[in-house]
């Protein structure tokens, strides 16, 4: 006999991932038709795909306007949002801590002053104008993890939760400051770094794409395979080593990896808050805490979510355009009050 | 099976647990009595590599450090104190992390024989009906059963025991105890375990190992450490009087 506190069976079957697909597809069409300039539907469809047959475009077709402006920003924007929410998933699970994500323990701030630094110093690399900031921005980010886990270490000599989580605060308010510093005394060029530090996809182009989706196939492929000792992890640290999981390694590889998929992120549009911290929420409501479903529904949730974030940020005042991290925290502030309240009495 | 040698843990300067050896045999359920802080959950923690420490705990001959977690975990199951979930993980789900140490890879899904494991692990610690409930949801004593049916699941040739009568009621205390005592009739098979109740000691224990800050005071055979002078001396008071005055209460 089953008992009443049965949970509801929790499936994410194949139809599951078909319906988040067909969603996503849906967002990123509307994405790339809602704008200063309204696209009709079909001439989107038609224009992405005789693109990729190599097939002549119609000329009543704005080709540029759908393949060089929308078409990267919204491919940016998903990649970015699945890429921050999984790393918010993960973490959530590594840590045992619903509040931990990048923002909240400090490494999207390592990485944004890693980038602010690199673009306020004109740091490049031979070949390619954007691999300095990108770098720096990767290095920060993991500096700024080892340096909160080394003070959360040295304060209780167990890396409690709560004592990385409050760590990470106090960096993030330390780190904006300091970026706020470097922006005031930055050169005339740099001072847009300031709508960059709230986040922006403004101007993005394929090259970042393909940036972004091979950061993700490779960091998000080490994430995913490390599901099962996410999920011995979020029943507690203690219990993942009794039940045989290297602790060590994985914490680690995963923090890494997380890391460098942050700074990526970072690095490209600027911090954009609150996706890695509500997203996996919203994808634990659906489809419950089990890792393995809970990965990829977070990944689609974020993706969705920033799109949709996105598209709020050019359109709402448009011509103006907002800084989608306005958006993100005003959204997601109130998403994750709500998330949390509802949550706090379920239990 | 199991020995452990001139163990000492230190936390800063101060040892917490000072030059203890023990051996385990296959067929012993090894007590881990003492007060509190003598050190007996530290040392548990030192056998399941836990914390640093000098000394050697070896496995057959096989130093404990050197082997891979996963390898430890087929031969040591740990239940431990300290045990909450922080997400609505069902029991199956915990219990069925008990048999990651048998898993060979990402995209291998559980054999028929983790499901074997699982579903008898449930059902020896009643939560079958439960199997499908939020750990979240769950009573301390449930939530524990829970863990034990994990340890269970992993099917471990020792048991290492962190006072498993937490949060149960008596009815369950007996139940997991004699459950205990059948899974030990097993070959090849011990446990260690750190109890408080030392009723519970003397009546299921084989041998014992009696702490007092951090040192042995006695080790041997359970009647030959439970003695009036031994106990009265650790816990500084007259333990058998005491026991006797408690059990009075129902004459």
């Amino acid at each position: 006999m089953n008992d009443t506190r049965s949970l509801r069976q929790e499936r994410f079957a194949p139809v599951t991932y078909a319906l988040l697909t067909a969603a996503l597809l849906a967002t990123m069409a509307l994405c790339v038709c809602v704008g200063s300039v309204p696209i009709s539907l079909s001439d989107t469809v038609t224009a992405v795909w005789r693109a990729l047959w190599g097939l002549p475009i119609p000329q009543n077709i704005a080709k540029n306007i759908i393949l060089n402006v929308r078409l990267p920003r919204v491919l940016c924007v998903a990649l970015s949002g699945a890429s921050l929410s999984l790393c918010g998933a993960a973490m959530q699970g590594l840590l045992r801590n619903p509040l931990a994500d990048g923002s909240t323990i400090g490494v999207s701030s390592g990485a944004a002053l890693g980038a602010v630094i690199a673009m306020a110093a004109g740091f490049t690399l031979p070949g390619s104008s954007y691999g300095g900031v990108m770098i720096s921005a990767m290095a920060f980010a993991f500096g700024a993890l080892v340096l909160i886990l080394s003070l959360a270490y040295a304060l209780d000599r167990s890396l409690a939760t709560n004592s990385i989580i409050l760590i990470g605060v106090i960096f993030t308010m330390f780190i904006s400051s300091i970026i706020s510093l470097v922006v005031t005394f930055a050169s005339e060029h740099t001072r847009s770094l300031n709508f960059w530090t709230l986040g922006s996809f403004s101007g993005v182009n394929y090259h970042q794409v393909k940036l972004l989706a091979l950061a993700l196939v490779a960091c998000g492929g080490v994430v995913l395979r490390y599901s099962r000792e996410l999920n011995a992890f979020a029943v507690g640290e203690d219990n993942a080593r009794h039940v045989g999981v290297n602790v060590k390694r994985v914490k680690l590889v995963t923090l890494i990896t997380i890391s460098v998929l942050i700074g990526v992120c970072v690095s490209i549009s600027g911090t954009v808050s609150f996706v890695g911290l509500v997203m996996p929420h919203i994808a634990r409501m659906l489809v419950g805490p089990n890792h393995r479903r809970l990965l990829p529904a977070s990944m689609f949730a974020g993706a969705i979510f920033l799109l949709l974030a996105d598209l709020t940020a050019r359109t709402l005042f448009s011509p103006i355009e907002l800084s989608i991290g306005v958006v993100t925290s005003l959204v997601g502030a109130v998403a994750f009050v709500i998330i949390f309240s509802r949550t706090r009495k379920a239990r | 099976m199991l020995q452990g040698d001139h163990i000492t843990v230190r936390y800063g300067r101060q040892a917490v647990v000072n030059d203890i050896s023990f051996r385990l045999e296959e067929g012993q359920w090894l007590m881990l009595a003492g007060p509190n802080g003598a050190g007996k959950s530290t040392l548990i923690e030192a056998i399941a590599q836990g914390v640093p420490y000098e000394g050697t705990i070896r496995w057959q001959g096989e130093d404990l450090r050197v082997m891979k977690p996963n390898q430890l975990a087929r031969r040591i199951g740990v239940l431990s104190q300290r045990n909450a979930v922080g997400y609505a993980y069902t029991v199956e789900e915990v219990v069925g992390l008990g048999r990651y140490a048998y898993s060979s890879g990402f995209l291998s899904g559980r054999r028929g024989e983790d499901r074997d494991h699982v579903e008898q692990a449930l059902e020896m610690t009643g939560l079958t009906g439960l199997r499908r409930a939020s750990m979240l949801t769950l009573s301390g004593g449930e939530m524990q059963r829970a863990f034990l049916a994990q340890v269970f699941a992993q099917d471990p040739q020792v048991l290492i025991l962190d006072e498993p009568a937490n949060h149960l009621d008596l009815n369950y205390q007996q139940q997991i105890f004699s459950l205990i005592r059948d899974w030990l009739k097993q070959p090849g098979r011990a446990v260690l375990s750190v109890v408080h109740d030392l009723s519970l000691a003397r009546r299921y224990g084989t041998h014992a190992l009696l702490l007092d800050r951090g040192q042995c005071v006695a080790s041997g055979a359970i009647g030959d450490v439970m003695t009036p002078e031994h106990l009265n001396g650790v816990y500084g008071m007259d333990v058998a009087a005491w026991l006797r005055e408690l059990l009075s209460q129902w004459e």
